[in-house]
């Protein structure tokens, strides 16, 4: 056994992300992963390359227990791993990117630019990339970077490979040429841990799949002897459990309609797919961010290219990451609240404060004091503030984006409480979620994207977690 | 690469320009009085390349380099050998240096704010241990190192000559350097490709004091009194010299030759506008109208990789 790790648990703040995890890595193997977004994916690779220590468990390489690791460790060993986003330098050249993967000494030692070109060439050559050592990295296409990337692991003598949805920004053509690549590092014994949602693709390239969901790994099969109706099965395979306040009310006229997508007053419809899948970037079209998008709202036809413009159409979009995109964590309530809607030379705090009060009560906001700073509330009552914020503006259309992604249980039931309130007074909600039983849950019809696109439009009487998955890894069998 | 060749080209062009409205610039004594006058700025901007190659800023370093210009006199005047004094101001800015760097690798404080409580700081504190005072009756060893007006020069000259090869020459060739290339490409990568970035940061401020020091020393000795309130905008110079030079302020990109061709050109205008009969009063109008060139051609080349769509 090259690498084994044994009853991995992690926890972030109260949330369990890993809670019984175990690989076997075999030598000359590839060895994918497969689960659902969330499903413990990424914090099990960051364990294993040291980036994360576990609260728990053990790894041993070469039946050896790591001790202290880290990414040092990680890369001393010959664990490496190559992420979605290159990290490689881009102001420096290709060959200094290789070479900084591997090189030792002090700060103060000469280098031999002449070998370190040499070097480059060789392990370049070796995965037949036809890429110019001189040439700074910040100028090859994202492909190349990747072949940068593997050439600089083959140089550090990597024993392990870790790929973490290798094809995700390749071309077919590309693809089949890393595969060809992958195939032929396992036959020089590496071990190759593969992570992708395309299963097609891991009929392909991996000899073994471990399936992980909420954190536990559900099993390991020999790829031969598994089959993808199976593998889904294994991935969503949960009882439903959380009982969801969904409430029919009787669906009114076409509130928007665009390519792909209709939304009509008093529907909620859910938005499914993978990370990566483009369901915010479709959303933040609509809002009018990233060149915008053409929709017909009440029969006119309109392009959307500015959020002011879609504001004035009566879209609201509550974006994903409350930090970043949403609130302005130093302001209080009122001003947060007012900064959508009560748009005017000049700001009246009263105003702000009676229409903050406002939705204070509506929305169950729980807040020491309105002059307090939003960053000292609870991950939930920010979630409510950035919604109350979009429902001043009087929307006809809400988008919610991961609408209680990292909020307590309470919070979220009275989001949902809340959005089925919205619903019955008329308004139509689009709720991107990655989570499954919560689009099963709350919407009236399901929008599953794969690739930037729209696959298909399921009614909640259709609907089940094994169609929505399918759909979302743009399996052919559903 | 294109803004060191464009900032070469405008500095060729300003020459020639001299060359035939007035040759008297090329005459031997004018040309060393402007090199001369070039060597404290371009010091400083060789450290000033590496801080801001590594991704940082340093704003402290003219009130660094008036405190160790003063301390360089008080310690001539204690009667301590030459040496000993070159030695100990260098010494001084890396002290200087290393509270900078402290503040910014291992308490986070952002750059641009350490060193401006760092420049505020020491600019003051010397106002009040010197109350404004010049430091007077230098030994006879201190102006030209005592060795008169025409070897002193020579040898702040070769001083700034051999400092400047060594270095350009180091920071392609040595690992620390590139390390310091590597960290301001991108910080993350570089620490998990094992690189110490907290020592970098800390090691490039450091090297900044170590160069404000030894500036200061190279500019002391050309008077014969030390004036309190040296390098007042020094540091902004130094910057404007490393960001024509074509280094990005972003940090990761930025060479020494580059740097070397913005301090001659900045450093050119004045002097040439006095040899052209300009009134003097342009040259900062000059000098900001070539660094805004500049700084707009890094964000425009910036836009420009954005939207061909890298990272999409």
């Amino acid at each position: 056994m090259l690498l084994e790790a044994r009853g991995i648990r992690k926890s972030y703040g109260g949330v369990a992300a890993l809670r019984q995890a175990s690989l076997e890595l075999r030598v000359g193997e590839v060895h994918a992963i497969v689960g659902e977004n969330g499903a413990g994916k990424s914090t099990l690779i960051k364990i294993l390359t040291g980036a994360v220590i576990a609260d728990e468990g053990e790894i041993r390489l070469d039946g050896v227990p790591v001790v202290g690791h880290s990414p040092l460790k990680a890369r001393s060993l010959g664990i490496v791993a190559i992420y979605q986003q290159p990290a490689l330098f881009p102001d420096l050249t290709v060959a200094e990117n290789i070479a900084l993967a591997s090189e030792t000494g002090g700060a103060w030692r000469i280098l031999d630019w002449k070998k370190r070109r040499l070097e480059a060439r060789e392990v370049l050559d070796q995965i037949g990339a036809r890429i110019d050592p001189e040439c700074a990295v910040s100028r090859l296409s994202m492909a190349e970077q990747q072949l940068v990337e593997i050439a600089r692991a083959l140089r550090a003598k990597a024993k392990v490979l870790i790929l973490d949805e290798p094809t995700a920004s390749l071309t077919e053509q590309e693809a089949l040429r890393l595969f060809e690549i992958i195939r032929d590092l396992r036959g020089r014994g590496v071990g190759l841990v593969y992570i992708s949602h395309r299963l097609d693709e891991l009929f392909q390239i991996a000899d073994r799949v471990t399936v992980l969901r909420d954190g536990t790994v559900i099993g390991t099969e020999e790829m031969a002897s598994i089959d993808r109706a199976k593998m889904i099965r294994m991935m969503v395979g949960r009882e439903l459990s959380s009982v969801f306040p969904k409430v029919d009310v009787p669906i009114g006229e076409i509130a928007l309609e665009t390519e792909g997508l209709t939304l009509r007053c008093g529907e909620i419809v859910g938005m499914a797919g993978m990370v990566g899948s483009g369901r915010t970037e479709f959303a933040e079209e609509l809002f009018g961010l990233r060149g915008g998008r053409t929709v017909q709202i009440r029969g006119r036809e309109c392009h959307i290219n500015s959020p002011s413009r879609a504001i004035e159409l009566g879209i609201a979009y509550v974006p994903e990451d409350r930090r970043r995109n949403g609130l302005i964590m130093e302001m209080a309530i009122p001003a947060n609240v007012g900064l959508a809607s009560l748009k005017k030379l000049f700001l009246s705090p009263k105003a702000e404060r009676a229409v903050a009060e406002d939705y204070r009560t509506r929305l169950q906001v729980k807040a020491g004091s309105m002059t307090d700073p939003v960053k000292t509330l609870s991950g939930g009552n920010q979630q409510k503030v950035s919604l109350a914020r979009w429902l001043a503006t009087n929307p006809k259309v809400l988008i919610l984006d991961e609408p209680t992604q990292g909020i307590d249980v309470g919070a979220k039931a009275e989001i949902h409480q809340q959005m089925c309130e919205l619903a019955k007074a008329g308004m139509a909600i689009l709720m991107i979620s990655s989570e499954l039983p919560e689009v099963l849950g709350m919407s009236d019809r399901i929008a599953v994207m794969h690739e930037g696109k729209i696959v298909r439009v399921v009614p909640r009487s259709e609907a089940t977690q094994e169609i929505i998955l399918a759909l979302a890894i743009g399996s052919r069998a559903a | 690469m294109t803004r060191e060749r464009s900032a070469l080209a405008a500095w060729i062009v300003l020459l020639a320009l001299l060359a035939v409205l007035a040759p008297a610039f090329f005459a031997f004594g004018n040309l060393r009085d402007v090199v001369l006058s070039m060597v404290p700025v371009l010091v400083v901007a060789i450290g000033m390349t590496f801080v801001i190659v590594s991704g940082q800023i340093d704003i402290s370093i003219g009130s660094q380099f008036a405190v160790c210009s003063i301390a360089a006199g008080l310690m001539a005047v204690a009667g301590l050998p030459m040496v000993f004094v070159a030695l100990g101001t260098c010494v001084l800015g890396i002290a200087f240096g290393l509270i900078n760097g402290a503040l910014v690798s291992w308490l986070g404080v952002p750059s641009i704010v350490a060193t401006l409580a760092m420049m505020v700081a020491a600019r003051e504190g010397l106002r009040l241990g010197t109350g404004g005072a010049w430091v007077q009756n230098l030994p006879s060893t201190f102006q030209w190192l005592g060795l008169g007006q025409g070897a002193g020069q020579f040898v702040i000259l070769l001083v700034a000559a051999v400092l400047f090869g060594v270095v350009a020459w180091a920071a392609r060739n040595v690992a620390g350097a590139r390390a310091v290339y590597a960290t301001g490409s991108d910080a993350e990568a570089a620490r998990l490709s094992g690189i110490d970035t907290r020592m970098v940061t800390l090691a490039v401020f450091a090297g900044m004091g170590a160069m404000a020091g030894l500036a200061a020393v190279l500019n002391a000795i050309r008077f014969s009194d030390v004036q309190s309130n040296a390098g007042v905008g020094l540091e902004l110079k130094a910057i404007a010299a490393v960001v024509v030079g074509g280094a990005s302020i972003t940090g990761g990109r930025g060479t020494l030759v580059g740097t070397l061709i913005g301090v001659a050109l900045l450093g050119s205008i004045g002097p040439a506008l006095t040899f052209l009969g300009i009134s003097p009063y342009w040259e900062k109008a000059i000098q900001g109208g070539i660094i805004l060139t500049a700084v707009m051609g890094e964000a425009i080349a910036a836009r420009r990789s954005r939207l061909s769509g890298r990272h999409a």
